[in-house]
């Protein structure tokens, strides 16, 4: 796929400049004017810069003199269940119980840079990675096992290229369930996430957070904030915050500066405006700049689009969603001098190192970030900013601070998934074959662009455009757009073509993987039958999908009452190769499913005049337990093929089935999420 | 504004200095190192924050610490005995009712809440007790399925 160029089409990253740019105080100024704080090294020993590298043994993997073996990754544990699955992984290949291995992840101190945890990466390419290290520490662990120093000695070696890993067919440990290995921990509350992170001498921050989007602090009166005993106040150019021996107290602190905090502004797009301004802002062509989405074409749509038998043309849009982890972002710094240590929950430990290095002009050798398991990531926490204010709060305290983000800054201040506008026309033959295809996306990003129907003839084009949120990763990300707009388009072509929608689609589809799921979905919900006998009030819908090596289809059945739709029944059959955990995968692809319902009927960020407008669970609707429907999960079981990543994949397929299935009730054609009922 | 309160917290009295307005769940937090319960939202949106007051399962969030005092106060901490998990807690386990587990506390404890008063919850008693603990992982099938575990091992034992 070499005319994607310069473009990613995986991931949809954060690239923003740094959220603070501290003052350098006189003796920093000093460094600087010299000329040598400003070199940062990359990588401490053992380490290689740049992600996916493979480190050499030790720095993988050590043995205790006692036999326990300890595995090092810089990947992080957010309920995936990457720290369960990596321990089978090493067990399969040492040929030892998964209770002799443990786990240190994400502490930029002691593990190689495997990247961070996202792209759905950590099965196939971490895991591996894992099994090639467990397998060669292996043999050497058989030659040296009288002496631990000799294997200490040997695993300081890098990783033979020939070691050879168990095939799926002998598998011990792997594609069977291992308990999640820390669920004591869980039960009873002893596991300790970033926000429970403890310091001696430790205080509370708190951040001031501007009133709206689109405005600058340009004055902060601190009298009255000064008073309170025990604050301490910061304000470092566009940043104030303060601390205080309890976060009552440092609450209390923020309420008084945010009384004498006057701002400038500059508009802001409200939310009913969207989707124009998307349209209006887009950047193509020549002129397009950072990140112009490729124009990917085969062989000639416009052409075949004017002599197609039929077309059919429509737009879809997506909102903005918050991921709204449990936990919202935590932060504990602490100074020992010009080093800092922060325990923080992100996806991207050693990033964040950068970054922390980059705010506080130390090298990143002062920097150590560790990551605890974290409550709950879903793309969300690429990023540092909390660290960063923790520190910041933390150097000015002179003591370890937490700083933990309230409900209201995680839905205001985190980042969202793009919203995205869609404009799709499709040509089609007599038989209902595709001939044409030409989509524009814009701004929901590129991921899952490419359709996986065949059609000769395409244009497909992603836009970038100025988002007036905030956005970046999430489970799924634009995959989820891109499926939700075109299998409902699928949808209209089929009735277009007047054929049901699951013949359509298998006509217009080779990938035989992607058929399989399709296939067996609509075979195990009776889909067809159900789809020619419909009931009032009661629709059936059907979608499929394909990412990150991964497939995925759904068949939903919905009921509307009283204006509320209600999803009563869904298939999904998945497959993503080898099943590795099958408890861990079904509670991946369940969870997706139910989380995507809240995109697909509820979720969406409204803002107005620069204020987000819903940013609470009160107002923000997401998925509760009375709205699982009665769910028939089945996971197709590919020995004979590599495991795939499966954390995203099974999200992208509910929504545009949902979307169909209000339809089929007899409501007009969706053309948005979340889905709007209109009359027919 | 400081003033001495008297909390009774899994079966232990524990005397803190604090504003008699502050959540409970801050100070099991902060002065009593009680992580357990959970921060989601701070407005009883979540249940995160789920202890017990006098066996009932109450959002610590919204509650002032002055309102706890001198009631028994159980927190996750404080359900295993002697290092033997409450069969709530076993089932959670068992069912591995968690993906990032973030909202287990709020969850074991609201079952626990649950089966003090109904020790043989219907599906739908079920529903209406968990529906306002939010688990964003959305692994609430297995949920679903460790309560009934819970609710059977109860009813047998």
């Amino acid at each position: 796929m070499a005319e994607w160029g310069d473009f990613e089409p995986e991931r949809y990253e954060l690239r923003e400049p740094a959220p603070y740019r501290f003052e350098a105080d006189r003796r920093e100024f000093l460094a600087l004017a010299g000329g040598g704080l400003l070199l940062f090294t990359t990588g401490a020993s053992g380490q290689r810069p740049g992600g996916q590298g493979e480190a050499d043994l030790s720095a993988r993997l050590h043995m205790a003199a006692d036999g326990t073996i300890t595995v090092f990754t810089s990947k992080v544990e957010v309920g995936q269940g990457s720290r369960t699955q990596l321990t089978q992984a090493a067990a399969e290949e040492l040929g030892i119980s998964p209770e002799k291995i443990r786990l240190v992840m994400a502490d930029t101190d002691l593990v190689p840079d495997d990247g961070g945890t996202a792209g759905s990466r950590t099965t196939p390419s971490t895991v591996p990675a894992v099994r090639r290290a467990a397998a060669a520490a292996k043999k050497i662990l058989a030659a040296t096992a009288a002496n631990p120093k000799a294997t200490m000695d040997q695993l300081r070696g890098a990783i033979p290229s020939d070691v050879v890993v168990k095939p799926a067919g002998d598998w011990q440990h792997l594609g069977k369930t291992l308990p999640k290995v820390d669920s004591r921990a869980i039960v009873t509350g002893a596991h300790k996430y970033p926000a429970d992170i403890t310091r001696p001498g430790m205080l509370y921050g708190k951040v001031l957070r501007a009133p709206v989007y689109n405005a600058k602090l340009e004055e902060l009166d601190k009298a009255a904030a000064s008073k309170l005993a025990g604050v301490v106040i910061v304000h470092d150019g566009e940043f104030a915050g303060c601390t205080a021996p309890t976060s009552w107290e440092a609450k209390k602190g923020i309420e008084a500066l945010a009384a004498g905090a006057k701002y400038s502004r500059k508009p802001h797009v409200s939310s009913k405006k969207l989707f124009e301004h998307l349209k209006a802002t887009a950047r193509t062509g020549s002129a397009a700049g950072r990140g112009s989405g490729p124009e990917r074409t085969k062989g000639d749509a416009s052409a075949a689009m004017a002599s197609a038998a039929n077309t059919l043309k429509a737009s879809f849009e997506v909102a903005y969603v918050q991921h709204a982890p449990m936990e919202p972002r935590a932060a504990v710094a602490e100074w020992e001098g010009d080093k800092l240590t922060v325990w923080t929950g992100t996806q991207m430990p050693h990033r964040v190192r950068q970054q922390l290095a980059e705010a506080f002009r130390v090298p990143q050798e002062k920097v150590r970030v560790m990551v605890p398991d974290t409550g709950g990531g879903f793309g969300g926490k690429h990023t540092g900013e909390t660290a960063i204010e923790a520190a910041r709060l933390a150097k000015a305290a002179g003591k370890p601070v937490s700083l933990r983000w309230t409900r209201a800054e995680e839905f205001a201040w985190a980042y969202f998934r793009p919203a995205g506008l869609f404009e799709i026309q499709a040509g089609f033959d007599g038989n209902g074959k595709l001939t044409a295809w030409d989509y524009t996306n814009y701004n929901a990003g590129g991921a899952g662009l490419d359709t996986p129907y065949a059609v000769a003839n395409s244009r497909i084009r992603f836009l970038y455009t100025d988002s007036p949120l905030r956005e970046g990763s999430y489970r799924g990300i634009a995959a989820t757009a891109n499926n939700f707009a075109r299998e409902l388009f699928m949808d209209e072509l089929a009735e277009a073509a007047k054929m049901d929608p699951l013949r359509f689609r298998l006509l217009n589809l080779d990938n035989p993987r992607l058929r399989a799921v399709l296939e067996s979905a609509a075979e195990r919900f009776r889909f067809a039958e159900r789809w020619k006998s419909r009931k009032a009030g009661t629709g059936v819908g059907i979608a499929c999908g394909t990412e990150k090596g991964s497939y995925i289809a759904c068949c939903a059945e919905v009921g509307i009452r009283e204006g509320e739709i209600e999803v009563r029944e869904v298939t999904q059959v998945f497959e993503c190769g080898a099943i590795q955990n099958p408890r861990n995968l079904r509670a991946q692809v369940d969870g997706c499913l139910i989380q995507g319902l809240g995109a697909a009927l509820w979720e969406e960020a409204i803002f107005e005049d620069g204020k987000l407008m819903n940013g609470r669970f009160a107002s923000y609707r997401v998925p509760r337990m009375s709205d699982v429907p009665k769910l028939d999960t089945h996971l197709l079981d590919r020995r004979d093929l590599t495991s795939a990543g499966a954390g995203e994949t099974p999200i992208i397929a509910i929504a545009p089935a949902v979307a169909a299935a209000v339809h089929h009730a007899g409501y007009a054609r969706v053309r948005s999420m979340p889905v709007r009922l209109a009359g027919a | 504004m400081r003033t001495k309160i008297t909390l009774l917290v899994n079966g232990a009295r524990r005397e803190v200095q604090t504003d008699p307005e502050r959540p409970l769940l801050e100070v099991l937090r902060e002065d009593l190192q009680l992580t357990g319960t959970k921060y989601g939202c701070g407005e009883g949106q979540c249940r995160a924050c789920t202890v017990l007051l006098d066996g009932k399962a109450v959002t610590s969030c919204m509650t002032p610490v002055r309102t706890a005092a001198g009631k028994q106060i159980t927190t996750i901490e404080g359900l295993a005995q002697n290092g033997k998990l409450h069969r709530v807690q076993e089932a959670f386990q068992e069912a591995e009712a968690m993906q990032c587990g973030y909202c287990v506390p709020g969850m074991v404890l609201t079952t626990a809440g649950l089966l003090k008063n109904t020790p043989r919850p219907t599906e739908a008693q079920i529903v209406a007790a968990l529906n306002g603990n939010l688990c964003r992982c959305c692994g609430y099938p297995s949920i679903v399925a460790a309560v009934r575990l819970a609710a059977r091992e109860q009813s047998n034992g």
